[in-house]
């Protein structure tokens, strides 16, 4: 390995990657973009609930309850309805999420102290919201029949929640973190895997095995360019994330951008590995897509708990880089976790990197076919 | 001109194919896609993992303990014998919840007293966290009433809320997230081929050769697009199928309306694809753009995230986004068993935009090319 031909081919791709402004000026933007959709966009908390009510009692006591889904925050009541078939148009059309039916004997049972019915029926195709818009209607039914008691009896367990690192369960704190390493992950896979099939598509791949260039300079060399890329990208992300989102960073510094730079190498080193492999474009953007963005986004533990996922899928995580990284960042951010904490994370990020670069180094071959 | 454009589409099949790995790609890839999706994608919330710390090592907690593991939504996995196990267990992220209780509980509950039963949850997820502690909540609540019925006569007024879903009703988000997930993996496919398909054409210099044959640009601009919309056609009947025999998941509506709209959306699909190439002049800006245009459709569409959540000018932005509206087709088809009569809205919207988008890119792409 010369250092002098590594600096010759990084500067040549710099070189390239700057007469493509409009590649570049994509690649800055991406970050930026996806950060502000989840800062600003995106919630995965439930609010304003499309609420329909019919309440057949018509008393002071069912419209109490109204007032009170209403009150809540959670429920936005946006019609009463006067029949179950209307209940069906507005749940059908999807213009209503739940509906509230309070039977006809509600403020005589509550007058008379009797256990009394409440209905309600949501539209389970997002069983998310479902399960979260259930739960709130108990909660808030719970307290109003509470309330009409009268007499608050205490309950007789009384039940202490305690939310640790996200007080207020923000989903933008835990968004955020993850989706740095999303966004590394796609940035690596976008640059660097189209990078060496690019060359052998042009005819320059030609030109460049004809020097006396050897292949771990050609491959570490054409790493260079986008390291810097994805090291600027990763800097704007954290600062965005600290300054305009308001997320709490709670651990160190330069541990974060350590550990970022580790998985970088990995990232890149992958997407060249994809480049060598395809080479041509539109096959490697078509494995880039299945093996580096998809499996970061859903894979990751990034939304969606690896815990619940099937357990041939929970294996298949472990070899996923995004995964690893998403904890750390997750970890920095919200637990303030030092390298002790961090540090089988670290080393598999580190393992992945040196066998996918060798792997690249192994996979090329300094011919033309 | 059919001759042509029939000549156009061979030539495009045979190119598109000649890379051997391509025939595997283009129908692997989706499938991959969906596997992925459709299990990753889950948010049903089970098997919590969780510390249980019992001071009182009574009758009483042991029946707590044992009720919250039969429920299914918590798996008890340590029994911490200090707070501070418990910090380390949280902290290290072994548990998502820790539920500690005091000496005196079965105590206190004899006597009729009130207890304190202390749920610590990780609030980093916090979805994951509100339904863990709302579930937490219901198993206690139950508990203290089975305790209280035996012990007092006379009961409280209690609210006795009887819910029900529809469409769905075990609540399986697979049925949800499955056809959602059909409708993105298309555009996906669809907008990466075109968009690279046709500027590959340009970068490898072949455009040029086409331009001095007689194909008029109509002509070109059909014979680009059909080959993409016939791939795709196909790739939505393979994830379908896949959705439908391996995921279990039913349609309840008209095949042939789910047919009708497919090709309505795809018409705005290729549309954004044919208007990438026109600004993109090499492969990896075409596979940015197309990238950049995807991430933010899929986040904006409400696939994972309610529209009606999000701010009232994005809620706006939406409606330009084909997506949303295959969604509500797609899931209305699947899930609902909606018909013509309530899905016509969308289908006209999607028809509208896709033919604006569509005029619009080809005619940004005559110019290119002219």
């Amino acid at each position: 390995m010369k250092l002098l031909r590594i600096n010759a081919i990084a500067k040549k791709e710099l070189i390239q990657i700057w007469r493509d402004p409009l590649s570049l000026a994509m690649a800055f933007m991406m970050p930026v973009i996806l950060l502000f959709l989840f800062g600003y966009a995106i919630t995965l908390d439930v609010n304003n609930l499309s609420t329909v009510v019919y309440d057949r009692d018509k008393s002071s006591y069912s419209r109490e309850l109204a007032a009170e889904l209403r009150e809540s925050g959670y429920f936005t009541v946006i019609g009463n309805v006067d029949s179950y078939r209307d209940i069906d148009r507005y749940l059908d059309s999807g213009k209503a999420q739940i509906a509230i039916s309070i039977p006809e004997d509600f403020s005589e049972n509550m007058k008379k102290g009797e256990d009394t019915g409440l209905q309600a029926i949501v539209d389970g195709s997002d069983s998310n919201t479902a399960t979260i818009a259930l739960g709130y209607l108990s909660a808030v039914s719970e307290l109003y029949s509470q309330r009409i008691k009268g007499s608050r009896i205490d309950p007789l367990i009384d039940t202490r929640v305690r939310v640790w690192y996200n007080a207020e369960l923000k989903s933008r704190n835990y968004i955020i973190p993850g989706l740095i390493a999303v966004i590394m992950a796609v940035i690596a896979a976008l640059l660097t895997s189209l990078t060496i099939a690019r060359e052998w598509e042009r005819g320059t791949m030609e030109q460049l095995i004809s020097t006396p260039v050897k292949t771990p300079e050609l491959i570490t060399g054409k790493l260079i360019p986008y390291f810097l890329i994805g090291f600027i990208d990763v800097a704007m992300s954290v600062l965005m994330a600290v300054f305009l989102f308001e997320v709490p960073l709670r651990g160190n510094v330069f541990l974060l951008m350590t550990l970022s730079s580790i998985f970088l190498f990995g990232g890149l080193s992958l997407g060249i590995l994809i480049s060598v492999a395809a080479k041509t474009q539109l096959v490697a953007s078509q494995i880039a897509m299945v093996v580096t963005f998809l499996p970061a986004f859903l894979l990751s533990g990034f939304m969606y708990s690896i815990s619940n996922m099937p357990k041939a899928l929970q294996l298949i995580t472990y070899i996923i880089p995004a995964r690893y990284f998403v904890s750390i960042l997750k970890g920095i951010f919200l637990k303030g976790s030092t390298l002790k904490f961090l540090i089988f994370e670290t080393l598999l990020l580190t393992a992945f990197g040196l066998v996918v670069f060798a792997l690249a180094n192994k996979k090329f071959k300094k011919k033309v076919m | 001109m059919l001759e042509r454009i029939k000549q156009m589409v061979i030539k495009e099949f045979i190119q598109v194919f000649r890379d051997k790995r391509m025939k595997a790609i283009v129908f692997v890839t989706p499938i991959m896609q969906l596997l992925m999706f459709g299990y990753a994608v889950t948010t049903d919330v089970n098997n919590i993992s969780t510390a249980f710390y019992d001071l009182d090592n009574s009758y009483e907690s042991r029946e707590l303990a044992r009720r919250l593991e039969s429920s299914g939504y918590f798996r008890i996995l340590f029994s911490p014998e200090s707070p501070l196990e418990i910090q380390e267990l949280i902290d290290k992220g072994k548990v998502l919840c820790a539920i500690q209780i005091n000496r005196g509980f079965s105590e206190d509950l004899k006597r009729g007293i009130s207890t304190e039963v202390q749920v610590i949850v990780d609030g980093t997820d916090s979805n994951t966290a509100t339904v863990a502690m709302d579930y937490a909540n219901r198993i206690i609540m139950q508990y203290t009433k089975d305790i209280e019925t035996k012990k007092i006569e006379i009961l409280p007024v209690k609210m006795d809320l009887r819910t029900r879903a529809w469409y769905n009703p075990d609540l399986r988000s697979k049925n949800y997230n499955v056809p959602g997930v059909i409708a993105v993996i298309i555009m996906l496919t669809c907008l990466l081929l075109t968009a690279m398909a046709v500027v590959r054409e340009r970068e490898i210099g072949t455009m040029e050769q086409l331009m001095v044959t007689p194909l008029k640009s109509i002509e070109l601009i059909f014979g680009k697009t059909i080959p993409f919309a016939i791939i795709s056609f196909f790739d939505m009947f393979l994830v379908t199928a896949v959705g439908v025999f391996w995921f279990d998941i039913p349609i309840k509506g008209h095949l042939y309306l789910l047919i009708t709209s497919t090709a309505i959306y795809l018409l705005s699909v290729l549309g954004i694809g044919l208007f990438i190439s026109t600004i993109s002049r090499t492969q990896q800006q075409a596979m940015m753009a197309t990238f950049l245009f995807y991430i933010p459709a899929v986040l904006l569409s409400g696939f994972m995230f309610p529209i009606s959540n999000m701010p009232e000018i994005i809620q706006q932005m939406t409606y330009a986004n084909p997506l949303r509206y295959f969604l509500v087709i797609i899931r209305g088809i699947f899930l609902k068993g909606n018909g013509i009569d309530i899905l016509w809205p969308q289908m006209v919207a999607l028809l509208v935009l896709g033919s604006v988008v569509i005029t619009l890119s080809s005619l940004r792409f005559r110019k290119r090319i002219g």
